[in-house]
């Protein structure tokens, strides 16, 4: 296959950054994305070029490192994968794709396709954990009953990889799917009820605080998600935190 | 230096007990002044971030990533294994350190391994306290699968993504302790070197991996927690990023370096499909608890597959060979991993191989769907279901048990896993070896760590299935925690290590020098040319299957390669920036001596065990021959100055607890 891509180049924060032009050649359908990306790049530095400065790490879709905007979607026009998962069959001899960073004012540009997501880490930090120390005597595993079904949900909800692709997706850059997710979880099992007002209010303070948009129910990011994470998350979310709200 | 494993006295089931119980320990409000530096935050050390936090000492956490999260723990599927016999199938502390010692064929130190089955269960009740989601039954209580190796179920799991849930546990535990000003994390930074002051371990020399900076931290002890180096492959399972550089310079630093060729080949990862590949993917060990791993019997058919003339399911029951059920009846689908990767490798080098490469093995759920199907429409007292229905109820289940596992199979390779077998081949996924280290997780530097992957003690020659996240949570959590505080009892008059030193001064230089040089170098080809040149002579020379003169032929070419890197190296861009050609120079340029240094290691053991298989050393039926007379012991080596120069010491093992004997899966 042979590609035009147009890629946003930036060389730092303060860049103002622009879409370049490349043509790669010789790429098959069985590359992963990102592996036509290091085609890319080995070429770029052959020719005395600065290869493009992407994220990525596991490159099988768990570490939630890789981001992209791809034609205009999160993670390239496949659905319920990274970008990482992303193969070339998906695309054709001869197609132009536009390459982007994810783009939201919470997720500054820090190099070319790489953005600063740390403002996910501080959401984190204001709430997102049991406060359980380690000590070797907490109760016996068993000893807390859980139903099956309530289990399953708290698991789907935790397999959010933080990835940013909700944020990236919606229109109003909110953070909602990615908050709801960590708060459903713990508000799911019985070892998070106890902290649970504290929780829902600490890290949608901390979210608003990091200037991420409010959610206007349009749905992008359950589309978008590449774990699918549901809305009803989020209407979890909503409920938990006007029941910490009221006294 | 004589090795001094400084394993307690006394009947083994008493030793970790009675050795607490006299540990030196520091008070809280000296823990206050003291700071600990931790090298990676994946299971094992965001674990030990977490806990030591809770103690109350300083932390500062280092990541290559933007987030403790990413760490590559997180991409472990199948589970964590406990001894917790919540199975009632007669599991206990013993077994599971009979299994570990047994399934590392005898080459681990058993004193570790009896204190890891022990606290195995802690882990899974702290876990649970922190909210992980393990699965469950429809009373509430926890489910348990099997892995390889063993004859109990004592995995649990939480759906094919386990270990991202114990990370998140964990990072959930660091981010308490972030919040409270406990733990300084350093995300996107990169440790470059040790700096030593008095022969102990005093702080590091880290990169800012944003800005490029050239960054001085000081502690009272370092912590390496930094994973393991299979990516000395270059194809492997690991992520992009994992590099050996950490355990590399402290190796290089006065840390012996345990066992550098006891690697792990994972039976069942997504077989290669071409040359511009950057990496493996593994479909977790899980899956042989239902798939049945076969090769067509007949060669023609083999051909015609590889042709494309004919589909696996084409080929009817009696002209498959199931040749794990066939070899090894006991355990059949779940040997252990090594003996698994072996016997996909035999089939395929006999020409079974299916795949357009010949190296690959059918895994197939066929059966499995069948038999839930029929199970389900039991179940649901539906009389005489249709083959439509059963295999439609069958397939629910295993979308339930391995649904993300067939999803990733699918997107890789664009096939059904469900209509038509699974294609899979051995890959490097783990390594054994590692960091040497005594009882208390010191090496032989003082005030320097290794946890975790990183180590060496726990797997021997070969690691068990779902044990890995069991080990990197028993250092982290349970075990580093209270032996460090051993240590830093003499440390709470020391004060705050300055950095303004001669010490850190020389090491600043000269890793701001090697930096230059890359940049200043200018030469011919990329990074990764080199590091894909060293991956295939370590896999075809150092891989699956030994031999001496493939050996002394793999440390001459990765010579060869090492030189001409250093000559011929091209990176681009800047020191002071973000550069992730710069990054990957430094550690490739540190694979090159260890792949010397695994080779030679593989050279010296004169043996097979676990996955260090040596074609001179093998029984009349192809199993590995150990050697245990000559061989009982691990090779620890101490770097003077070149990989081919470095000492072996030998810690001998001795087996009180368990009888030596030759491992048997028939």
């Amino acid at each position: 296959m042979n590609l035009t891509l147009l890629i946003w180049r930036q060389k730092d924060a303060r860049d103002k950054g622009k879409m370049v032009k490349y043509q790669v050649s010789g790429i098959s359908e069985h590359m992963s994305f990102l592996e036509m990306l290091d085609v890319l790049n080995e070429d770029l530095v052959n020719k005395n070029e600065e290869p493009v400065a992407f994220d990525h790490d596991c490159r099988e879709g768990i570490c939630g490192m890789c981001s992209l905007q791809i034609n205009g979607e999160a993670h390239g026009p496949d659905r319920r994968i990274t970008t990482c998962q992303l193969h070339m069959r998906t695309f054709k001899d001869g197609d132009t794709i536009y390459i982007e960073p994810f783009r939201s004012k919470a997720f500054p540009v820090i190099k070319d396709l790489i953005v600063d997501r740390t403002s996910f880490e501080r959401i984190q930090q204001a709430g997102g954990f049991i406060s359980v120390n380690t000590s070797g005597n907490t109760q016996d595993a068993n000893g807390i009953l859980i139903g099956k079904e309530e289990a399953d949900m708290a698991m789907d909800s935790a397999t959010c990889i933080g990835c940013g692709a909700c944020v990236a997706t919606c229109k109003n850059s909110s953070a909602m799917l990615f908050v709801s997710a960590k708060v459903s979880q713990y508000a799911l099992l019985p070892q998070g009820r106890i902290e649970a007002k504290d929780r829902v209010k600490n890290m949608i303070h901390q979210m608003d605080l990091e200037g991420f948009g409010n959610c206007t129910n349009t749905g992008a990011c359950e589309v978008e998600c590449p774990k699918g994470i549901s809305l009803e998350n989020i209407a979890r979310l909503n409920r938990e935190f006007l029941k910490a709200s009221v006294k | 230096m004589t090795l001094n494993s400084k394993v307690p006295e006394g009947p083994i089931k008493d030793k970790w007990i009675s050795y607490k119980d006299k540990i030196n320990l520091v008070n809280p409000a000296n823990k206050r002044n003291i700071d600990i530096i931790v090298i990676g935050t994946g299971l094992a050390g965001g674990s030990a971030a977490a806990t030591l936090a809770e103690l109350g000492y300083n932390v500062k956490a280092f990541a290559y990533q933007d987030s403790p999260r990413r760490a590559h723990s997180i991409a472990a599927q199948g589970g964590i294994n406990a001894a917790k016999n919540y199975m009632g199938d007669g599991d206990s502390v013993y077994r599971l350190f009979y299994d570990t010692v047994k399934g590392g064929d005898y080459r681990s130190r058993e004193a570790n391994v009896y204190r890891l089955a022990e606290v195995s269960g802690n882990i899974i009740d702290q876990c649970v306290a922190q909210g992980v989601p393990f699965a469950r039954d429809y009373g509430g209580l926890l489910d348990n699968r099997s892995f390889g190796g063993v004859l109990v179920s004592r995995t649990f799991y939480a759906k094919g993504q386990t270990g991202q849930q114990l990370l998140l546990g964990a990072y959930s535990a660091m981010n308490r302790q972030i919040g409270r000003g406990k733990i300084t994390m350093y995300n996107r930074h990169e440790m470059l070197d040790l700096v030593k002051v008095d022969g102990k371990a005093r702080g590091i020399i880290a990169r800012n991996l944003i800005t490029g900076e050239i960054e001085r931290h000081s502690a009272h002890a370092v912590v390496i927690a930094s994973g393991g180096y299979g990516n000395v492959y270059y194809l492997s399972t690991n992520a992009m990023g994992s590099n050996a550089t950490a355990a590399w310079k402290v190796h290089k630093k006065g840390a012996y370096f345990a066992n550098p060729c006891f690697t792990q080949i994972h039976p069942t990862c997504i077989p290669r499909s071409g040359d511009y590949q950057s990496k493996l993917t593994l479909m977790s060990e899980s899956l042989r608890n239902d798939g049945r791993i076969w090769v067509p019997k007949n060669m023609e058919d083999a051909v015609a597959i590889r042709e494309g003339r004919l589909k696996p399911t084409e080929i009817s029951e009696e002209n498959r060979d199931y040749y794990l059920e066939r070899r090894y009846p006991a355990f059949g689908n779940l040997v252990p991993r090594d003996v698994a990767s072996r016997a996909a490798k035999e089939r395929c080098d006999a020409g079974h191989g299916v795949n357009k490469t010949g190296e690959a093995v059918y895994l197939d759920f066929s059966s499995a769907i069948e038999r839930y199907g029929k199970e389900q429409a039991k179940i649901h007292g539906i009389k005489n279901p249709s083959k439509e229905k059963i295999t439609e109820l069958g397939e629910a289940i295993i979308e339930e048990k391995y649904g993300n596992l067939f999803q990733m199979y699918e997107k890789i390779v664009a096939e059904d896993p469900y209509k038509t077998p699974m294609m899979i081949y051995p890959a490097t996924h783990y390594t054994m070896g590692g960091i040497w280290v005594d009882y208390n997780l010191m090496t032989t530097v003082d005030g320097l760590y290794a946890i975790g992957e990183a180590n060496f003690s726990d797997h021997g020659a070969n690691r068990l299935g779902a044990s890995a996240l069991m080990q990197g949570l028993a250092d982290g959590y349970f075990v580093l925690p209270y032996t460090i505080g051993d240590y830093l009892s003499n440390e709470i008059r020391t004060g705050e290590i300055p950095t303004d030193t001669p010490e850190f001064d020389a090491v600043e230089k000269e890793v701001k020098e090697r930096l230059e040089f890359f940049i200043n170098n200018k030469g011919t080809h990329s990074v990764d040319h080199f590091h894909k040149k060293l991956g295939k002579v370590m896999w075809e020379k150092v891989g699956m299957a030994r031999n001496a003169k493939h050996l002394k032929e793999a440390i001459e070419e990765i010579k060869e390669i090492r030189e001409d890197f250093w000559k011929n190296v091209k990176v681009p861009g800047k020191v002071n920036e973000l550069n992730p050609e710069l990054e990957k120079a430094g550690r490739v340029a540190d694979f090159l001596e260890l792949g010397e240094l695994f080779a030679k290691d593989a050279l010296e053991r004169n043996e097979s065990c676990g996955g260090h298989f040596r074609e001179e050393y093998q029984t009349p039926e192809g199993e590995a021959l150990r050697d245990d007379k000559n061989y009982a012991y691990v090779a620890a080596w101490e770097y003077t100055g070149k990989p081919s120069e470095a000492k072996l010491h030998k810690e001998e093992l001795k087996f009180k607890d368990i009888e030596l004997k030759t491992r048997s899966y028939k």
